[in-house]
């Protein structure tokens, strides 16, 4: 019992000086005055050089802090006790925190560079009139395949997923969203129908994908991939540039029918501290040579004008793939909020096929 | 008196955890389970339950797999935690079987993936011995070797506290009567054990139905239980009645488990 004791208030006295120097490094890390600027974004989704810069140019300390999914960062900031002054969500979230009254309008008169950004990315549905959100990095929803394992070229649209040769083989992004998406683009349809008859037809045929099919993972694609566990994957652009960077045989191939156009959008809390602060941010990571800094850094495509003509490595933004010619915007579509009731439908056929 | 009040006093914490932590939230659980994704009152999520091919289909799934690794498990733990009791250093081989779960889960099911891969140690295990490569990963057999990995000590530490506490003198008596080994073990040692083998089925069964981690993980998403659809309902179509609807399920499919187990007719313990 004495010896419990002992081992019991050994942990006690331990948790207590834990707590002591938590509480001590947050103090001193200053969180949270008007000197400083909390960002939280994505992890490894800016380079770091570029906080160095910002923080001398501004003289604000620059508190980063990173999630990993849009529900895990929306349910952070939703419940309050948060003072991020910088968040970075996707389109969808943006449209369900603007929905929700979260976000903080953006005051164009303290923000400069917006002349930079591709036009056809400004004004979107999710947001009309930018009114709390610039882009940040974009992308599009393709397919990765591995020359080693599947012929050069022979892969060009969603339709090839469903190509017999290819049983056990495919792997698919856990998205309901994402592979309901491409099915409805296969049959020409849009990705954000609400029309019932479409959607059974896609569940149909969706079916028919089940046994080419060998995983539906998530973040792990890149692994695998990498890896060289499977030769095709439907994955986001975003990610593919990263694994082509790991394995040079990767090639991601963005879809004939047309694909799924996704943001990355920088927006201010309601609950930010530095409000001011937040404007300089944005305004400094719109000036091109920033952008293109931080595309370079990330791999992602920026969705900034100049810095994509002046800026970055001309090998890289020629890449049809990764840098499509905005003509054919007409066959990339932004997710729209279907709702909740939509989404439970969405994602019941994408359940039952999960279950094939 | 004096006495009972102070028993009270030491009950508090433990009332106090029961109906902060137990009944609160299965009274949470009835309430949400009762609304539908517009907030109104209806029984429609359970209705929906039991008319839907794909929940049922889902459930009987998740029982066949929790059965699977249950079975495995206890096959597996049985006979290792009999040896295991006889031996001399029981405290050590104890401290081995719980050092695994020291370790996260999310960490032990990486390393799986490593070891079980197409370029991990088991495929080349086989290229050498001419087998050649397999699928191992997301299949059906990665996920119960895996879930009974994970499950094995949850039953074996029962199984193992079980025959530790068996009266050696009955064994004596067993043996000294004439029976054999075998005999010992199934007439003494099993109906005597059988009290941690209950627990450890009602502790390995019930977290197996709806093991979702590795069902993505592990089973890429091919093998669906329950917990799969309980987290799609939470975390993306944001329908928490009818993720409530088959918490509630699950918990009622536990306490009938826990009924069959403890109906078994027990003998009249001799000597106890």
């Amino acid at each position: 019992m004495n010896r419990l004791l002992q081992f019991m208030g050994t942990v006690v006295v331990f948790i207590l000086l834990l707590l002591g120097v938590n509480l001590y490094l947050s103090h001193s890390s200053g969180a949270a005055t008007s000197d400083t600027l909390t960002i939280y974004n994505w992890g490894d989704y800016i380079d770091p050089d570029l906080i160095t810069e910002f923080e001398e140019e501004s003289g604000l300390k620059v508190v980063y802090e990173t999630f990993d999914s849009n529900e895990a960062m929306y349910t952070k900031v939703q419940q309050g006790g948060t003072k991020y002054d910088i968040v970075v969500p996707s389109e969808y979230m943006i449209e369900r925190m603007i929905d929700e009254d979260l976000l903080h309008p953006l005051d164009y008169a303290q923000i400069e560079g917006m002349e930079h950004l591709v036009p056809e990315f400004l004004d979107l549905s999710f947001d009309p009139g930018n009114q709390y959100s610039v882009p940040y990095f974009w992308g599009t929803l393709g397919l990765i395949y591995n020359d080693k394992l599947i012929e050069e070229g022979s892969i060009t649209s969603w339709a090839d997923l469903w190509n017999p040769e290819y049983s056990d083989r495919l792997m698919l992004i856990d998205g309901a969203r994402e592979i309901l998406g491409l099915t409805l683009q296969s049959l020409g349809y849009s990705l954000n129908t609400k029309d019932l008859n479409e959607l059974a037809e896609a569940e149909a045929k969706l079916s028919e994908l089940a046994p080419n099919v060998k995983a539906i993972v998530a973040d792990e694609i890149k692994m695998y991939m990498i890896e060289e566990e499977a030769p095709i994957a439907v994955t986001f652009s975003g990610e593919a540039a990263d694994m082509m960077w790991e394995n040079e045989n990767l090639h991601y191939v963005l879809p004939e029918e047309g694909s799924n156009l996704w943001f990355d959008s920088i927006v201010i809390p309601k609950t930010a501290q530095n409000i001011s602060g937040a404007h300089e941010f944005i305004s400094f990571m719109l000036r091109p040579e920033n952008a293109a800094l931080n595309a370079e850094y990330i791999d992602y495509s920026s969705p900034n004008q100049t810095a994509i003509e002046e800026f970055i490595d001309e090998e890289v933004v020629s890449d049809e793939q990764f840098y499509p010619n905005l003509a054919d915007v007409e066959h990339l579509e932004v997710y729209k909020n279907l709702g909740l009731e939509y989404i439970g439908i969405y994602n019941d056929i994408f359940l039952k096929f999960k279950m094939k | 008196m004096n006495k009972k009040s102070t028993q009270s006093t030491m009950l508090f914490p433990y009332v106090l955890w029961l109906a902060l932590f137990v009944f609160a939230p299965l009274l949470l659980l009835i309430y949400q389970s009762l609304l539908n994704i517009d907030g109104q009152f209806t029984i429609e999520n359970i209705v929906t339950y039991f008319t839907s091919a794909t929940y049922i289909t889902m459930t009987i799934q998740s029982f066949i797999f929790a059965g699977f690794i249950t079975a495995v498990t206890l096959l597996v733990s049985y006979p290792a935690a009999y040896v295991l009791t006889r031996t001399e250093h029981k405290e050590l081989w104890r401290m081995l079987l719980i050092l695994p779960t020291w370790i996260n889960i999310l960490l032990k099911a990486y390393a799986f993936i490593g070891i079980l891969s197409q370029s991990g140690p088991v495929n080349e295990f086989l290229e050498t011995i001419g087998i050649g490569h397999q699928q191992i990963l997301f299949t059906n057999f990665s996920f119960i070797l895996v879930a009974t990995y994970i499950e094995l000590p949850f039953m074996m530490m029962p199984i193992m506290n079980a025959i530790n506490e068996i009266d050696p003198s009955l064994i004596k008596a067993s043996h000294d009567l004439g029976a054999n080994e075998w005999e010992t073990l199934r007439n003494i040692i099993i109906p005597l054990s059988m009290n941690g083998v209950r627990s450890g089925i009602q502790a390995v069964f019930i977290p197996s139905l709806s093991l979702f981690m590795l069902t993505r993980l592990i089973g890429g998403n091919r093998v669906i239980t329950l917990g799969t659809a309980i987290e799609q309902h939470f975390l993306v179509t944001q329908n928490w009645g009818m993720g409530s609807t088959i918490g509630i399920v699950l918990v009622v499919l536990m306490f009938i488990v826990m009924k069959l187990t403890n109906n078994t007719p027990t003998r009249k313990r001799g000597g106890r």
